[in-house]
């Protein structure tokens, strides 16, 4: 898979870091080669293999739905780049 | 008096249990050693105030029972603190303070042990000679132009020069082993699931585990229980009780079989990395060990493996950087969108973007099969040539690391060859399962090389145990000569 400008621009749409052109030339470089390498991969067949999510033998622990702590506001935005009093502040995102 | 920093840990406990020290008087001698080490670059923070009011308060009311009594300690830079800066060698959180405390750290200060600082690391881990810092390059002690490693190179640096009598870092892929190899120490990634990833600024969730560094085996097992257990607060941590590592720490390995993957024996491979294995293995031999050919033979598939999980994971775990909660924002943009690729342009470093650019790509729409799906398949092919070995044998032993620690720079425009560090420890984390790195001997340069001991599940104990044979039976003895001073 070779990985071109174009491509470089629409997945750092999706991750939303903007990345200018001279960044996008090398990128899609190192990419390239990087997914050269991760191809490698297709060497073996895995169509009778099950994907492995977690190597933990039991599943996730789910805990009951219950307030356990809260009361908390200010800790929370306490490392806000910008606040007031009560709220994150964002851009205007409604005209 | 400042011959006892370059003491191992359990010494320096032993003489704090005996009073033949204060807490503060050591604090106060890792402090001093501190300051003028900067060069090394391998404390981000300090908090010697801090320290030294703990250290009083520890000698006004000691209590000799715990595990770590009044050791200043200082902990790499991915571990929350509360009240103490946590940047993850990242500009994206160079002021950012938490206000709660890590799991594992709370249990190292619940132990007796003293915050001294924070250590420099690679970019939220991402990295394998702390060369993408946003903090700047770690030297290595050994020789002033090399590389501690990473991701862990501030903790490894940092220990190896005597500034921490002990210290923790974290392994995805080897962050702990790679740099524990490089300078001489000794570094153990747990069974996933052993130590808490709660308050751990997180890369790659299912591969990331927090593990001790130190200049002794038994020093490890210490940390190592004082660190580990139970926490509600992770999903993933393993319910079982907690066990004394250092008091069944044994040297008897009689019996014990040793399994030599043969495909751990890479091509350009240095000599001595191989006569270095040879030796690793009659020492072990002679001590009574049965030594057993093995194969694991999809071993040169973990790496492409891991070049999909874990920048997938990454690319989740790092979408919360948006400026908004916490974390450096930009100042540029005319909307929420724009403000939010700026900020994560201008914030993260070359690396990061890298990786969390392949994660997006594997997991975008279309993909997902090709790749992620792919690598999962794979990693249960890699578990299982593991699980398949570990019926006829109790450990494995293979080299820590395929080369020694490189020069600053010699890596950085080749990403793949920076990756191929990690070929010998990346496969461990795909398996979940504890390695341990333990120095073996010097290569021509006279730079350190380690060798590693893979265990089974929860098998901490064996593999300690084994290291602490080895160890006692290999004579390395690290030459640092402090030329920084």
């Amino acid at each position: 898979m070779s990985i071109d400008k174009d491509k470089i621009k629409h997945i750092s749409k999706l991750a939303r870091i903007s990345i200018d052109s001279k960044k996008s030339d090398s990128l899609a470089k190192d990419l390239t080669s990087i997914f050269k390498f991760i191809e490698q991969l297709n060497e073996l067949n895995t169509d009778k293999v099950e994907p492995l999510s977690s190597i933990l033998n039991t599943p996730l622990r789910a805990r009951e739905d219950k307030i356990n702590d809260g009361k908390i506001r200010e800790k929370i935005l306490e490392n806000s780049p910008k606040k007031n009093e009560e709220f994150f502040v964002v851009p205007k995102v409604i005209e | 008096m400042s011959e006892i920093i370059k003491k191992n840990l359990s010494e320096i406990i032993d003489l704090i249990k005996k009073k033949e020290i204060k807490s503060e008087e050591l604090a106060n001698l890792y402090i001093d050693k501190v300051n003028k080490s900067k060069k090394l670059n391998s404390y981000i923070t300090t908090c010697f105030e801090h320290t030294i009011q703990k250290s009083k308060e520890f000698d006004k009311k000691p209590n000799f029972n715990s595990l770590l009594p009044g050791v200043p300690l200082a902990v790499k830079d991915l571990f929350c603190t509360s009240g103490f800066k946590t940047t993850a060698g990242s500009k994206m959180l160079e002021n950012f303070i938490p206000q709660y405390e890590s799991t594992v750290t709370e249990n190292l200060w619940k132990e007796g042990a003293i915050l001294l600082g924070k250590l420099n690391c690679d970019e939220y881990a991402m990295g394998s000679s702390n060369e993408t810092s946003y903090f700047g390059n770690v030297i290595n002690p050994i020789a002033k132009d090399t590389v501690p490693g990473g991701s862990s190179g501030g903790s490894a640096s940092a220990l190896a020069a005597d500034l921490t009598p002990a210290t923790i870092g974290t392994d995805t892929g080897g962050s702990i082993r790679q740099p524990a190899s490089f300078t001489g120490t000794i570094g153990l990634k747990p069974t996933y699931g052993l130590c808490s990833r709660w308050g751990i600024v997180a890369f790659a969730s299912s591969l990331d585990q927090a593990g001790p560094m130190t200049k002794s085996v038994k020093d490890c097992s210490i940390m190592l229980e004082a660190m580990a257990g139970f926490d509600n607060k992770d999903s993933t941590s393993i319910e079982k009780k907690k066990e004394n590592y250092s008091k069944n720490l044994k040297t008897d390995i009689k019996g014990l079989k040793i399994g030599i993957p043969k495909e751990y024996r890479v091509e350009n491979m240095p000599k001595e990395i191989d006569e270095l294995w040879n030796k690793g293995k009659s020492i072990l031999k002679d001590l009574g060990a049965d030594i057993i050919d093995i194969s694991l033979p999809h071993t040169k598939y973990a790496l492409p493996t891991y070049y999909i999980v874990a920048p997938a994971e990454a690319s989740s775990n790092l979408a919360r950087y948006d400026g908004v909660k916490y974390g450096y924002r930009s100042s540029k943009g005319n909307d929420l969108i724009e403000m939010y690729e700026n900020t994560r342009s201008e914030a993260f470093g070359d690396e990061v973007k890298r990786r969390i650019l392949i994660g997006t790509y594997v997991l975008s729409s279309g993909y997902y099969d090709a790749y992620y799906l792919k690598a999962q398949k794979v990693r249960q092919l890699i578990k299982k040539d593991f699980d398949e070995n570990f019926s006829k044998v109790d450990a494995i032993l293979t080299p820590s690391t395929p080369s020694s620690a490189f020069k600053i720079g010699e890596k950085t425009n080749d990403p793949i060859s920076m990756y191929l560090n990690d070929i010998f420890t990346v496969p461990v984390n795909l398996a979940g399962l504890p390695a341990i790195s333990v120095p073996a001997g010097l290569d021509k340069k006279g730079y350190p090389l380690g060798l590693q001991l893979i265990g089974k599940t929860l098998d901490e104990q064996n593999i300690l145990n084994v290291a602490y044979a080895f160890e006692k039976n290999c004579n390395f003895k690290n030459e640092i000569k402090n030329w920084w001073l």
